[in-house]
């Protein structure tokens, strides 16, 4: 049993192969000086999808890009960038995709659309459901 | 209207289907570089390793297309990868390495385990290039033509049926 459960807690650590030895960079795990540029990093950071664990933004991910994208962004903040400009940047290399706030574009109008046909087909819905039983 | 009863049991057997068919399909989680088509960024890499020349844009620039590999030590696919970088070298494809988040040390040992196919390699210690590039992981290729414009992007190690693709769109290049 023993030598099993060494087997298999080395079949857990083996992932760990998957990143570099080198430490996370200088700003991925540290906040900026500056109060105001930290809240603009971090709004920032949490609009950001992480390249690789894709459903997590970089504020959220331990991945190792992540990390560095993080370092990215609060580099460019502390150097006076604006956040607008270095989502540009960044969409312009990886696309809209990166982003959790899908810019309207018509590839995107129906998501801005469905919560209010939905809400106009309910209360359609519901109103003649409602003159039925009043007419009852 | 009878037939309306079976809609909603309709609908969630439609629900399954997708989720099924979308198991079955799993979608294409390869990020596209936006790049393509695109001069490379400016930028001037620290050199890796002692008497290996380092790179730059303009070494990118220099009339002769080429691949930038990015490619580390600590990449497993990129282990399986370097004899086809090394095919590629043999057919005169001149390759250019950006060693992301690498120790010179064990970059040393990668080159020595695996070969060296690389004309330059330019350190990345904080994937600065790598994201300047548009690139999402390792290892990823981009052919990169004359004049320094970015004209293909290859995500995942190259593999042997791969080298034809490769070979011609760095002879088209040109």
């Amino acid at each position: 049993m023993k030598p099993f459960l060494l087997l298999a807690a080395l079949a857990i650590a083996s992932p760990a192969l998957g990143d570099s030895s080198l430490p996370p960079a200088h700003w991925a795990n540290q906040q900026l000086p500056d109060a105001q540029q930290e809240a603009e990093a971090q709004a920032l950071m949490e609009e950001i999808r992480c390249l690789v664990c894709q459903g997590q933004s970089i504020a959220d991910s331990d991945a190792e890009i992540a990390g560095d994208m993080r370092d990215m962004v609060r580099r460019r903040i502390a150097a006076g960038e604006k956040p607008s400009a270095i989502r540009a940047w960044l969409i312009q290399r990886y696309g809209a995709w990166i982003t959790f706030m899908p810019p309207s574009e018509p590839a995107t109008w129906p998501l801005w659309l469905a919560p209010i046909a939905l809400l106009v087909g309910g209360g359609l819905i519901a109103r003649a459901r409602l003159k039925k039983r009043a007419a009852k | 209207m009878k037939l309306l009863r079976f809609l909603p049991l309709a609908l969630v057997g439609l629900v399954v289907a997708a989720l099924v068919w979308r198991l079955a399909n799993p979608p294409d989680t390869n990020v596209e570089s936006g790049m393509v088509g695109k001069p490379v960024p400016a930028f001037t890499a620290d050199a890796t390793l002692p008497g290996k020349p380092s790179v730059s844009s303009a070494d990118l620039s220099d009339g002769r297309p080429k691949l930038v590999n990015f490619f580390a030590s600590w990449c497993v696919p990129c282990v399986g990868e370097a004899p086809v970088l090394t095919m590629l070298k043999q057919q005169g494809v001149p390759i250019v390495g950006i060693a992301v988040r690498d120790r010179p040390a064990d970059l040393r040992q990668f080159l020595s385990d695996n070969g060296d196919p690389f004309e330059r390699i330019g350190s990345d210690p904080q994937s600065k290039l790598q994201l300047a590039f548009g690139s999402a992981g390792v290892p990823e290729t981009f052919v990169v033509d004359g004049r320094g414009i970015i004209r293909m992007q290859h995500i995942g190690p190259i593999e042997p049926d791969d080298v034809a693709d490769l070979v011609a769109a760095v002879k088209d290049a040109r």
